[in-house]
């Protein structure tokens, strides 16, 4: 049994292949047509095939060479970073700009380690004043100011 | 003499006056994520790429390739006077830029650089224009074949050059073409990997992937390390540089330009190699290489000039062929297709106010920043003080503000952060997000060409080694392997990338 010495390839050689082979299939329903008339499954088809064949030489290099470990995961700055957009995004249209993007701004700043609430409310409602004089006024863009207006 | 009248007709609708404006604040941005670490052009591209729909395509195009000249500017201010690169280009300045401010000469280095970029971004222009038609006329002779090969050899390219692993740079560019064609395929109009998700029938949009790889990931990835970052400004004195500096730096200014220039215009190039180039031919040239490292004024006017001279430079291949090189230009491309302008050989005839317009507000751009750059050095350092967790959560929110409204869904947005959260995979795997960005945008175009030159020969395969400009495209592609694997350009190559 060959053991892992390149995880960082491993892993991403596992990848690789995992979304080559969901190509293939995923892609088998549609229809391969042939060389001279390619049909919509026929580039996927090859391109899955590759990415199988590429990502399996990644893994057989992670077998062969050696490489640092996979680093740490930190689930917070993930999970806060991109949760806080999601949220605006969910909630812009029926919140209006101010009221998403002072929670945004609030939110993510919570992300970072030297969070402080007050400073991070300050900076949210100056970049509500900001974001609704630059997006909304000046470049008229289609976003509710105010909650209730769609 | 036909050139003078293209550039007649370019300066003529670069100088209007919304155009200067847009050069303007493209130029002023690109300086602003310049000096700021932590945000670079492809992610401030993404975010403003959404709020240009209401513009002119040519006012549009104008202020996105500012942004990326601009950063060139922007970096380097950062690296001479704090040791602290904003942008990879600009990291090899560091080197002999802050030496130099240490031992009194900022001024001097501010003043090299922004000189030698000048003159980079003139000479460059003026190539970008002489080189546009004849490439554009060639490019208008190839068929299906030789754009398929372009592409295959574009590709390779971009990652051969490209530092870090070989195998997971192609396995990223293919995992970009497949992304490239999810979506309803324009021939049968089959929806394909869309699971039934009506957005996605439209396919990705090119915003979120770059925004969500180059934007959210690398806040994240920021956020990670407690590094803090300390603002010691030297003091400026005086922006004038002695005689005996000039005579040391000019001939640093000429290679930079030159190199540069050449390396922008490869596929995979941009203003990051080029300035790595440039420092390493300087420093193997020169007389005494010690000082290197020690504020030689040589290890600053070249890899600057260099940068800039790359940045404008890698527009050539975008322009003329439609292939983007770098994942700015793939950006680039996403621009000009919400413009429904399809980037290729026929823009300068469809488009000539467009094409010589962005050329010649290049130049223009570069007269701004030199002008107005060096006096507004000691904005940039203020704003540098700005602290990190006061500035990432502003850009977080100018960046879902700008997917937002490409379509007012909130479906774009999480798109986005999808990617992000494979972004911050992609970090922690090594891989590079770029050649997957190129691939992305390349992806549809590879499919109708491979279908078209099959289609043409009759699902006869030999087609790309019969025809001789399609097979020279794919020797050059394999030679480029070829040289990759061989082990003594192996061993320059990470050498190169050491510098880093």
């Amino acid at each position: 049994m060959a053991h892992i010495r390149h995880p960082k390839d491993f892993v991403a050689g596992l990848l690789f292949v995992a979304i080559g082979i969901a190509a293939i299939v995923l892609g088998s329903n549609y229809a391969l047509g042939s060389a001279a008339r390619m049909g919509p499954g026929y580039f996927p088809r090859m391109l899955g095939i590759l990415l199988v064949a590429l990502g399996s030489a990644v893994v057989l290099r992670g077998l062969r060479v050696d490489g640092p470990p996979l680093p740490g995961w930190r689930w917070r700055p993930v999970a806060v970073v991109l949760g806080s957009v999601v949220l605006f995004g969910a909630i812009v249209n029926y919140a209006g700009l101010v009221l998403s993007t002072i929670l945004l701004i609030v939110l993510a700043s919570a992300a970072s380690q030297e969070f402080r609430p007050r400073e991070a409310v300050i900076s949210g409602i100056l970049l509500a004043v900001l974001a609704v004089g630059v997006f909304a006024l000046g470049l008229k863009l289609q976003l509710p100011i105010w909650p209730g207006a769609n | 003499m036909e050139l003078l009248s293209h550039l007649a007709l370019g300066f003529s609708v670069a100088l209007t006056p919304v155009n200067l404006l847009y050069a303007f604040i493209g130029s002023m941005l690109g300086t602003l994520i310049g000096v700021l670490p932590g945000i670079g052009p492809v992610a401030t591209i993404a975010m403003l790429l959404p709020t240009t729909y209401a513009l002119q395509p040519v006012s549009a195009l104008i202020m996105l390739a500012g942004i990326y000249y601009g950063a060139q500017y922007g970096g380097s201010t950062t690296s001479i006077l704090l040791n602290m690169p904003g942008e990879t280009s600009s990291a090899v300045t560091c080197l002999d830029g802050h030496q130099m401010a240490l031992q009194g000469q900022a001024g001097a280095a501010l003043a090299i650089a922004a000189l030698g970029s000048f003159f980079a971004g003139t000479v460059s222009t003026v190539l970008v224009a002489g080189v546009s038609i004849p490439l554009s006329e060639l490019a208008l002779k190839f068929g299906p074949a030789e754009y398929f090969s372009l592409m295959v050899l574009g590709l390779i390219g971009a990652v051969v050059l490209a530092h870090g692993s070989l195998l997971k740079a192609i396995a990223m560019i293919v995992l970009g073409l497949l992304l490239g064609i999810v979506g309803t395929d324009v021939n049968s109009g089959a929806a394909r990997f869309a699971f039934g998700i009506p957005e996605l029938t439209d396919g990705i949009g090119v915003v979120s992937v770059a925004m969500g790889l180059f934007g959210f990931a690398e806040i994240i990835t920021n956020l990670e390390t407690t590094e803090k970052r300390e603002v010691i400004a030297s003091k400026v004195k005086g922006l004038w540089i002695t005689k005996e500096q000039f005579r040391q730096a000019w001939p640093a200014v000429l290679r930079g330009t030159g190199l540069g220039s050449m390396l922008g215009v490869l596929p995979g190039g941009g203003a990051m190699l080029a300035s790595f180039a440039s420092y390493a031919l300087e420093k193997k040239i020169a007389k005494d290489p010690s000082r290197f490292g020690k504020g030689a004024i040589q290890g600053v006017a070249g890899p600057e000039s260099a940068n800039n001279a790359g940045a404008q430079t890698s527009f050539i291949p975008l322009l003329t062929l439609g292939i983007p090189e770098n994942a700015v230009m793939a950006l680039m491309v996403g621009a000009m297709t919400i413009h429904n302008i399809q980037p290729g050989p026929q823009v300068i005839t469809s488009n000539p106010g467009l094409f010589w317009g962005l050329i010649a507000s290049m130049w223009v751009g570069n007269l701004m920043l030199v002008v107005l750059n060096l006096p507004l050095i000691g904005m940039w350092i203020k704003l540098l003080q700005v602290p990190y967790r006061l500035l990432y959560p502003a850009i977080l929110l100018f960046c879902s503000i700008g997917v937002y409204s490409i379509s007012n869904t909130s479906f774009d947005v999480m798109q986005t952060a999808f990617f992000g959260l494979l972004g911050v995979i992609f970090v922690k795997l090594e891989c590079e997000p770029a050649p997957l960005l190129l691939g992305f945008v390349l992806g549809p175009l590879m499919e109708e060409n491979l279908r078209r030159a099959l289609l043409l020969s009759r699902g006869d395969p030999t087609v790309f080694f019969t025809r001789p400009l399609s097979l020279a495209m794919l020797l050059a592609a394999a030679f480029l392997l070829l040289l990759i694997i061989a082990p003594a350009f192996r061993k320059t190559r990470e050498v190169a990338f050491q510098e880093e």
